[in-house]
């Protein structure tokens, strides 16, 4: 096949282009964990109000000092409506739906998950002080648009965990994916 | 006056039924442009909303671009073959595939099925939705055994020529399709419909999402390909020029066919249970099928430098002055080129494994899918229903000047309103809500200037879609009678003397093998390990 040599350059540029793009994403990933939330864990999804970890929702702190936030969805709400975080600091959030989809996501960060009714979602992530919103942005009904909730994250010194831990085995603690 | 098509009526048939959808679908499209951007509307309600973007996309992504490609494909085959394989057979797929589409809508617009085009369960539709798109898809099916017979039909006469880029073209398509809606029909056979009609109780989200997204990209592809050979086949003729490169066209269609598959995962990035390295193998996928895309630009740049230094254009950038911008068909195209650059270059950064989250399900989502489907392929395909109805119908195009304006409202109606929302997005807005309002949440209050320019792009673009629905409908109605001419598809540039002969890239077959495989290893694996978890599966829902 005869092709012409500024098509030949302009193949291998954009060829040479696309790898880049992939080996920054990968390196990132692989290096410093950067990437989406990508936990593999099953729930039934009719008994999660009686599961150990999301009976009870909101922030509470692990026997290793690690920061949690047990997050429910339901349309059109999400429970706790409001959360208290510190900032600066690592905080694991575990979430999951007792309906339909939804979809988590606070506002003007990068923090985000699907939240798909039998299975828990997870992610570790930190925020700087101050005041966001929590929407949901995965259609789940005719309240799609109202749900939200607020959030804050204020000094550590000043935060205290709404609730005790859990009684969950260690290994549901450890939130590997990060952001 | 005997037309030059054997097949004439049937392509009509196909094309009006795009038509139809396209002109409802605009309609809807502008009451929830301003609708998000909170202006009252007489029957405004968010019922009212979730129902019509589930019509407009379904009208617009579904219907619109499934009849336009049927109806391209049965052109394409006609002017290469003279006429297609078996008119009874594509009739009655038409028929299976138009009640499937009315099955559908009518629980739409009924309110018994406002789960959006893409009906992720657990929220449940009323059955005959999930039953009327499976007709929809398997009415396609027998638009597909008829390009490949065409196709298979071409290479036993010829054995020693290449079939035309068209029909190449054409024929890739249709083999990802098949391949692609593999997915969607499990999905329906083994998972809605059963659960739908309460035949099980229970059905695993996840797995749908996943066979739903297995379908969902090589569905974009199936849009945009048909885009792609207008360009190709047709667009260099138009502007008065010839074709760059035909052997890097046939490449750029055969990548697509073995590539498209492999990559579903980009639009699951932030769902659970799939594990991160099959995330980042479905990303690495997504940058290799990009690589035929770029291949296009340079091919179709040139093609068009060609033409317009034909026409007298000098100089480094005079070629492009020199362009027929007047000529409608030419001036479409162009355009839905420009807005496509832009629409790819975001498809990167939605592809991209870290920065997906900043702009997942956000506005940006909607603004981007506006330059892609709805302008490069939904502008191509206006700028080729210009080119194609008088040598279809012999009618000259009636309101001309409206035909000249269109491209133009449509470019100008999109800036504002999809690359509007791409900013609306950064700011974090979620896509498909009926108000920005959020109750004066200080956050949300920097959206609300950006959906009130986007409702006004909503505005431009709406009279940019009756221009064209009412140069169709007066063409078909009131066309002065003008003699038809034949389809030319445009010459390539550099073909050998005694023509091309066949290559590796015209070996579709053996691709859509290499397709299959490497579809076989991006999802077997995953799907197996899916289906061997604990599963639990969920009841169905009603929130709408
Ligand atoms: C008349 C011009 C058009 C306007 C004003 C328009 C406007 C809109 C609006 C406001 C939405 C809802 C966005 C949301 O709530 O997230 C939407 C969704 C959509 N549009 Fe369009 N649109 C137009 C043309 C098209 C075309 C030509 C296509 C494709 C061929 C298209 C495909 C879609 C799809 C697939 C959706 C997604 C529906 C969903 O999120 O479920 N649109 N459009
Ligand atoms: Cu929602
Ligand atoms: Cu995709």
């Amino acid at each position: 096949m005869k092709i012409d040599r500024y098509e030949k350059i302009w193949m291998w540029a954009s060829g040479a282009m696309l790898c880049a793009f992939f080996a920054t994403m990968a390196g990132a990933a692989i290096g410093s964990s950067i990437g989406p939330p990508s936990h593999v864990q099953t729930i039934d999804p009719q008994k999660v109000l009686s599961d150990p970890l999301f009976h009870q929702q909101g922030t509470w702190v692990d026997r290793g000092g690690r920061v949690h936030a047990t997050i429910v969805a339901t349309a059109f709400a999400w429970l706790p409506a409001q959360l208290t975080l510190p900032a600066a600091t690592p905080v694991t959030f575990h979430m999951t739906s007792i309906d339909v989809l939804h979809g988590f996501e606070i506002v003007r960060t990068n923090a985000q998950a699907t939240l798909i009714p039998g299975y828990v979602s997870q992610f570790t992530t930190q925020f700087a002080p101050g005041d966001y919103m929590i929407v949901c942005n995965e259609y789940c009904g005719v309240g799609h648009h109202i749900m939200a909730a607020k959030m804050a994250a204020i000094p550590r010194s000043q935060w205290r965990p709404t609730m005790a831990a859990p009684d969950v085995p260690p290994a549901h603690e450890n939130g590997h994916d990060s952001h | 006056m005997p037309g030059r098509f054997t097949d004439r009526r049937l392509i009509l048939a196909n094309l009006w039924v795009a038509l139809l959808a396209f002109g409802v679908g605009a309609c809807m499209a502008v009451m929830q442009a301003m609708s998000r951007a909170d202006l009252e509307l007489p029957f405004r309600s968010p019922k009212m909303y979730y129902m019509s973007v589930t019509a407009h996309g379904i009208l617009m992504a579904l219907v619109f671009t499934t009849f336009f490609i049927m109806a391209l494909g049965y052109v394409v085959v006609d002017t290469d073959r003279g006429r297609i394989p078996w008119p009874r057979f594509a009739w009655a797929s038409y028929g299976v595939a138009l009640t499937g589409t009315v099955l559908t809508l009518g629980t739409v617009y009924s309110f018994k099925a406002s789960v959006l085009y893409t009906f992720y369960p657990p929220m449940q539709a009323h059955p005959l939705f999930y039953i009327g798109l499976t007709l929809l898809i398997v009415g396609s099916w027998g638009w597909c055994a008829e390009i490949i017979a065409a196709w298979r039909g071409a290479l036993r006469e010829r054995p020693d020529r290449p079939v035309s880029l068209a029909l190449h073209a054409t024929t890739a398509n249709a083999m990802l399709w098949v391949l692609a809606t593999l997915g969607v029909a499990a999905e329906m056979l083994l998972q809605l419909i059963p659960w739908s009609l309460g035949l099980e109780a229970k059905i695993d989200p996840l797995l749908a999402r996943t066979l739903f997204w297995y379908f969902g990209h090589p569905l974009v592809y199936f849009w945009v390909l048909p885009a792609y050979a207008i360009w190709y086949t047709v667009l260099p003729r138009e502007a008065g020029g010839k074709l760059f490169s035909d052997p890097l066209g046939r490449m750029t269609f055969a990548l697509f066919l073995v590539l498209s598959a492999p990559v579903g995962f980009h639009h699951q990035f932030m769902d659970p249970g799939i594990p991160a390295g099959w995330k980042l193998f479905h990303m690495a996928n997504t940058m290799l099928v990009a690589f035929p895309s770029f291949v296009t630009a340079f091919t179709i740049c040139a093609s068009l430098e060609v033409a317009g230094r034909l026409r007298g254009g000098t100089g480094l950038f005079g070629w492009i002055r020199t362009l027929p911008w007047g000529n409608p068909t030419v001036a479409s195209v162009l355009l839905a080129l420009l807005l496509f650059l832009v629409g790819g270059l975001g498809g990167l950064i939605n592809a991209s494994y870290a920065i997906n989250s900043a702009i997942h399900n956000t506005a940006w989502v909607q603004g981007h899918f506006h330059l892609t489907v709805g302008s490069a392929t939904a502008l191509t395909f206006m700028g080729t229903a210009y080119w194609l109805i008088p040598k279809l119908t012999g009618r000259a195009l009636q309101f001309e000047l409206l035909a000249k304006i269109q491209p133009y409202l449509w470019f100008v109606g999109m800036v504002l309103f999809a690359m509007v929302n791409h900013v609306t997005g950064l700011l974090g807005m979620p896509r498909r809500i009926f108000e920005d309002a959020y109750a004066g949440a200080p956050q949300a209050i920097p959206w609300h200037g950006w959906t009130l320019v986007s409702a006004f792009g909503g505005i431009v673009l709406f009279v940019s879609a009756m221009f064209f629905m009412l140069v169709m409908l007066g063409t078909l109605f009131a066309g002065a009678r003008v003699p038809q001419e034949p389809i030319v598809w445009a010459e390539s540039l550099g073909e050998p003397a005694g023509g091309y002969t066949p290559g590796v890239w015209d070996r579709l077959g053996l691709w859509f093998v290499v397709a299959v495989a490497v579809a076989a290893i991006a999802y077997g694996v995953p799907l197996w390990h899916l289906v061997h978890m604990t599963r639990y599966g969920s009841p169905g829902f009603h929130t709408f």
